[in-house]
């Protein structure tokens, strides 16, 4: 006797929640079959803003944690996935990988997971510096993060290319909103799920499922988000999103790396959301042979 | 306590205005780049030449000399058109009666140091005595030093009360309060001093002994005229300052005035409120003087050294 | 009456000598190494500020002239700039500091005279930092494999460059010299307000040896820079100046592969707490929005005084004001110059009107002002509110609005609560405090207990609308390296 399975509604990741779209809208991506894989959210510019709203509201609190506890609730994450693999590998081969794909970018996954938490408390000290100006004061410059991120995640990873464009802006203290894959979504959702177990506050990263087509315009021209990464392949989108972002004089970064490869995990993926900020302070020289006093 | 503080509260020194040293720098650095050129150079000198006071503090002093430089004190202006005399000579308390009977009825005043000067480690009794005699001997002003040891170990009450007492030991005479900044190291320092001597009756506070260096450099000056502007718009009472030691040149002197004017204001820009306790300086202004009239540059060899 | 005139001692006029400054009556183009008749024959002349009159004409580049300097920086960075060494390139930049410092005071006297800001400033702060800018980066030009570690060194190619007229020469060199250390090839577009200095820069480059076209040098208006902007064969523009104009070259080079770096407008903070050193605060405020006639970008034009202390430190404000030199820039004692153009007096003194109309307690200097030229008295707005235009608005002139705080909160979210993020003014003299405001205050610059503060090692620039990426330092190169 076969058991009916109970099948799993694919909803979108805002604030640590998983609301429906509050349109009520779907859309159902196909497998590699042809055949459609599930009903996923199509999300509008409304969840686009409730999104925002949580990131903005997460973003204070996040970016002032201890590079020491970023690392280790993304260390968590990697945990959590690992203890989930079998279900990405699942998903994934669902999507149209073969079991030895799946299999590999699940692991590639997690390990970047590892990689990037141990970045938190590290990236800091090779992008700061101690300037030595001709004056008597101490100047030094630090890194800070930009504040609320829209990441347009790749088309043709579900996984490794979410996880490879979101994971280093939050390491470096920003908030993130994200567009999955449209074809690939799955695993986005899942990994939301992982996200909500681990020890990430909410709001921290939030995930949206729907088309680049309609949401594009709201990344380029939502005042409240201050850079985007647009890893998609549409050159005319990625125009719109510039055009639009000047308005806000937005920063719009493009993900050129291909995720699957290793040289999509470094610290100037970090760096890219970062703003450099320096400080000056007198220093007052009194006594020793230098004294003019 | 004299008449004149009876209706102003005391603050409490643990707590004056703090000094960052680097923006003190910055900001004297700009009044050092003015360029004071022409008939206001000329017009400056003349002014601080006026506000000289002469002086004499050493061991070695004799009635001789103390004698030539009072001589010197009442014809140096003689050398140039519209000059005036310095303001004061400055002596030891055994030399202020032949100081003051060599200067006769000049306009030129008397100053004496006082208080165990310059070191000031004597008993109060024996600084009140030195103070006493001074004025009896007939010095117009007296030029005190403050317990830096005292000061510096945070006993702020027993200087406040030592200043207060040598005022009164003064009587008439003026009380120029000497803070030997070289000694208290920080401009904080100098901010708290100034205001522990202003408060406590000085009529004018004063820099330097001249012994210790560094001594009137104008970062400390400037520290001091802000304290003077402070506790003017506090009490309406005007207070007079004495830059010493380390004012040589004319050029020097002239930012000190400046200084003054940019700070105080022009009220104060008058030997009774300003004073550069100096020895050299003087030859100096002569020579630029003599420089502008002639358009010659000048040897000391032209100008007496007494 | 002004109370500078004193009747007691007032000071000579000290006028700098302009006898050894050359200036030639009309300017061409500086392309290839060579002086070039505009395309148009169109010449604009070039006003001093003080006293309205012409300076010298200026050829004004259009999009011929422009499409030749880029291909003279395309054939300079193909067959001769990207083979040289990073010694050899460094070696001319070090060549060309020098230069800077022995003509240092001819600069100095046509910055002045062509811009109107005091030959005390140009001659103390703008000559000596365009200076030492082209020594900084001289010396990173075979270091560049240091500075950003496990990157491969990349030069971009042809960098257009559109500069404003606050710092004229200042901003010529911390475009140029990064992007030459870096091994990039320059098309620079001065200010037409301000065109002289970059021109005899461009004499001084002649005179170096630089190889032609690795610099050149077109001037002109808006159409000008536009006209670099759009070209295609581009790859690298940075930008100086407002921030409507910042937008519209974000969105002009939208969808094409051009490496972007804005600098723009502000409105910056200036925060005064109880337990600051008021004295050097109250000079920290006059540096912060009158410097350089409060056209500076990162100008401390909003300041924040805490209840406490706001009587004492408007009063020290209003009689430091009273002591600063207003007038002739070339007067070795003037404290604040001439406005630069006429438009921007006219800006100005909208928004002095728009204060005045809000019905905000008005100071201005006690000075008399020239008959001549474009100048106006520092002014200050007191208690105005956070919403009214004076505090929204970035000004560019010696325009200061105060306003008073009570917590350490409040000051910090009024203090972001502003489009731009340039800089900020922190004065306390508690550590912890210091560092609790620095890292949450928006801005890509603070100074704590000092104000308007520069030196080629630190990096410059803003968050938000202000701009993105960083001149100066190790940080200014990224913005030429790929």
């Amino acid at each position: 006797m076969t058991r009916l399975s109970v099948l799993k509604t694919y909803k979108i990741y805002i604030g640590g929640q998983f609301p429906r779209t509050e349109s009520g809208r779907y859309y159902s991506p196909l497998d590699a079959a042809g055949k459609p894989l599930a009903n996923v959210c199509l999300s509008s510019r409304k969840d686009l803003r409730n999104a925002v709203v949580a990131a903005r509201k997460a973003f204070g609190g996040w970016s002032e944690r201890a590079a020491f506890n970023r690392g280790q609730i993304l260390y968590r994450i990697a945990e959590m996935l690992e203890g989930r693999r079998s279900q990405f590998v699942e998903e994934l081969m669902l999507q149209g990988s073969s079991e030895k794909a799946a299999n590999q970018e699940v692991d590639l996954s997690i390990d970047r997971l590892v990689y990037y938490s141990g970045w938190t408390d590290k990236y800091q000290q090779i992008f700061s510096a101690v300037n030595p100006v001709a004056s008597s004061h101490f100047n030094f410059s630090v890194l800070e993060p930009m504040g609320v991120v829209g990441v347009v995640a790749p088309q043709n990873s579900s996984l490794i290319g979410l996880v490879s464009t979101i994971i280093p802006i939050v390491a470096g203290g920003n908030t993130v909103v994200v567009l999955a894959s449209e074809k690939l979504p799955l695993c986005a959702v899942t990994f939301a799920e992982v996200l909500q177990t681990s020890d990430v506050p909410g709001g921290i990263i939030n995930i949206l499922t729907g088309t680049e087509k309609e949401l594009i315009e709201q990344f380029g021209s939502h005042m409240d988000i201050n850079a985007v990464l647009y890893a998609g392949d549409t050159a005319e989108n990625y125009k719109t999103l510039q055009v639009l972002a000047a308005d806000s004089v937005k920063r719009i970064v493009k993900f050129k790396l291909n995720p699957s490869d290793e040289t999509a995990e470094n610290p100037y993926l970090i760096q890219d959301f970062q703003e450099v900020k320096t400080t000056w302070h007198p220093i007052e020289n009194i006594g020793g042979s230098s004294s003019n006093y | 306590m004299s008449t004149k503080q009876k209706d102003i509260q005391i603050p409490d020194f643990r707590f004056t205005p703090t000094i960052d040293k680097v923006g003190v720098e910055e900001r004297v650095a700009r009044i050092q780049t003015r360029s004071i050129k022409g008939e206001s150079k000329i017009q400056g000198m003349k002014m601080v030449l006026n506000m000289i006071d002469l002086t004499t503090l050493e061991g070695k002093d004799t009635p001789g000399k103390v004698k030539q430089m009072c001589y010197k004190a009442q014809h140096l202006h003689e050398a140039y058109p519209d000059c005036p005399t310095v303001a004061a000579v400055c002596v030891y308390p055994s030399m202020v009666k032949i100081a003051k009977e060599a200067l006769g009825n000049s306009n030129v005043k008397v100053a004496s140091v006082s208080t165990a000067f310059p070191s000031g480690q004597a008993p109060r009794e024996v600084k009140i005595m030195d103070t006493k005699f001074a004025v009896e001997q007939g010095a117009d002003e007296i030029d005190m030093v403050i317990s830096r040891g005292k000061f510096l170990s945070g006993e702020y009450n027993f200087v406040f009360d030592e200043i207060a007492a040598i005022k009164e030991a003064c009587g008439k005479a003026r009380l120029k309060v000497i803070l030997e900044t070289g000694e208290l190291v920080t401009l904080d320092n100098v901010r708290k001093a100034s205001e522990i001597a202003m408060y406590a009756g000085a009529d004018f506070i004063k820099t330097s002994t001249g012994k210790i260096q560094p001594a009137a450099t104008m970062q400390v000056t400037y520290v001091m005229l802000m304290a003077i502007k402070d506790y003017f718009n506090k009490t309406g009472i005007m207070i007079g300052m004495k830059p010493a030691g380390g004012i040589s040149t004319s050029k020097l002197a002239l930012h000190n005035l400046l200084m003054v004017k940019e700070t105080l204001g022009e009220n104060w820009l008058d030997n009774h409120w300003f004073r550069f306790g100096a020895s050299s300086l003087a030859n100096d202004v002569l020579m630029q003087l003599m420089k502008s009239k002639t358009g010659v540059y000048q040897s000391g060899d032209y100008f007496s050294l007494d | 009456m002004n109370k500078n005139q004193s009747t007691k001692w007032n000071l000579d006029p000290a006028p700098e000598s302009a006898g050894h400054v050359q200036l030639k009556t009309q300017y061409e183009l500086f392309i290839n190494g060579k002086w070039e008749k505009p395309n148009s024959g169109k010449y604009f002349d070039s006003i001093n500020p003080a006293n309205e009159e012409k300076l010298a004409s200026v050829a004004h580049a259009d999009e011929n002239d422009v499409d030749k300097a880029v291909k003279a920086a395309r054939h300079a960075y193909e067959n001769v700039w990207s083979k040289l060494s990073g010694k050899e390139r460094g070696k001319y930049l070090f060549r060309i500091a020098r230069l800077i410092q022995e003509k240092a005071r001819e600069f100095a006297v046509i910055e002045t005279l062509d811009g109107g800001k005091s030959i005390r400033e140009s001659r103390d702060i703008d000559v000596p930092l365009a200076a030492n800018h082209f020594f900084y980066y001289a010396g990173w030009a075979d270091k560049l494999e240091y500075a950003f570690p496990n990157r491969p060194v990349k030069s971009l190619g042809v960098a257009g460059q559109i500069i404003p007229w606050n710092f004229p020469l200042l901003m010529a060199a911390w475009k140029i010299a990064p992007a030459l250390a870096a091994g990039n090839t320059v098309v620079l577009k001065p200010s037409e307000t301000t065109s002289l200095t970059a021109l005899k820069l461009a004499e001084l480059i002649e005179e170096s040896g630089l190889p032609a076209g690795v610099v050149n040098i077109v001037t002109g208006y808006g159409d000008t820079g536009s006209a670099i902007v759009n070209h295609p064969d581009i790859n690298k523009i940075a930008f100086t100046g407002s921030t409507n104009v910042g937008k519209m070259i974000q969105k002009a080079i939208a969808g094409t592969d051009k490496k972007l770096t804005l600098e723009l407008g502000g409105k910056s903070a200036n925060i005064i707490f109880e337990d600051a050193p008021i004295d050097q605060a109250v000079e920290g405020i006059v540096n912060g929005i009158f410097f350089n006639q409060g056209h500076v970008c990162c100008a401390g034009s909003r300041l924040f005084v805490q209840e406490g202390v706001a009587e004492t430190v408007i009063q020290k404000l209003k009689d430091r004001m009273d002591t600063l030199y207003v007038g002739d820039p070339m007067d070795k004692n003037t404290d604040i110059g001439a406005i630069n153009s006429k438009k921007q007096l006219e800006t100005i003194s909208k928004y002095i009107q728009i204060g005045i109309q809000d019905g905000n307690e008005i100071y201005q200097s006690n000075c008399a002002l020239p008959s001549n030229g474009y100048f106006c008295k520092p002014t200050l707005f007191i208690d105005v509110a956070q919403s009214s235009q004076l505090v929204q608005e970035e000004i560019f002139g010696p325009v200061l609005t105060i306003q008073t705080f009570r917590t350490v909160d409040e000051v910090i979210q009024k203090a972001n609560n502003t489009p731009f993020g340039l800089a900020a003014g922190v004065w306390t003299d508690k550590g912890s405090k210091i560092f609790n405001l620095t890292s949450k205050l928006r801005a890509g610059v603070v100074w704590a207990n000092t104000y308007n503060k520069f030196d080629p090692t630190s990096p410059f620039g803003g968050y938000k609308e202000s701009g993105f990426g960083r001149e100066g330092g190790l940080h200014g190169l990224e913005a030429y390296l790929g």
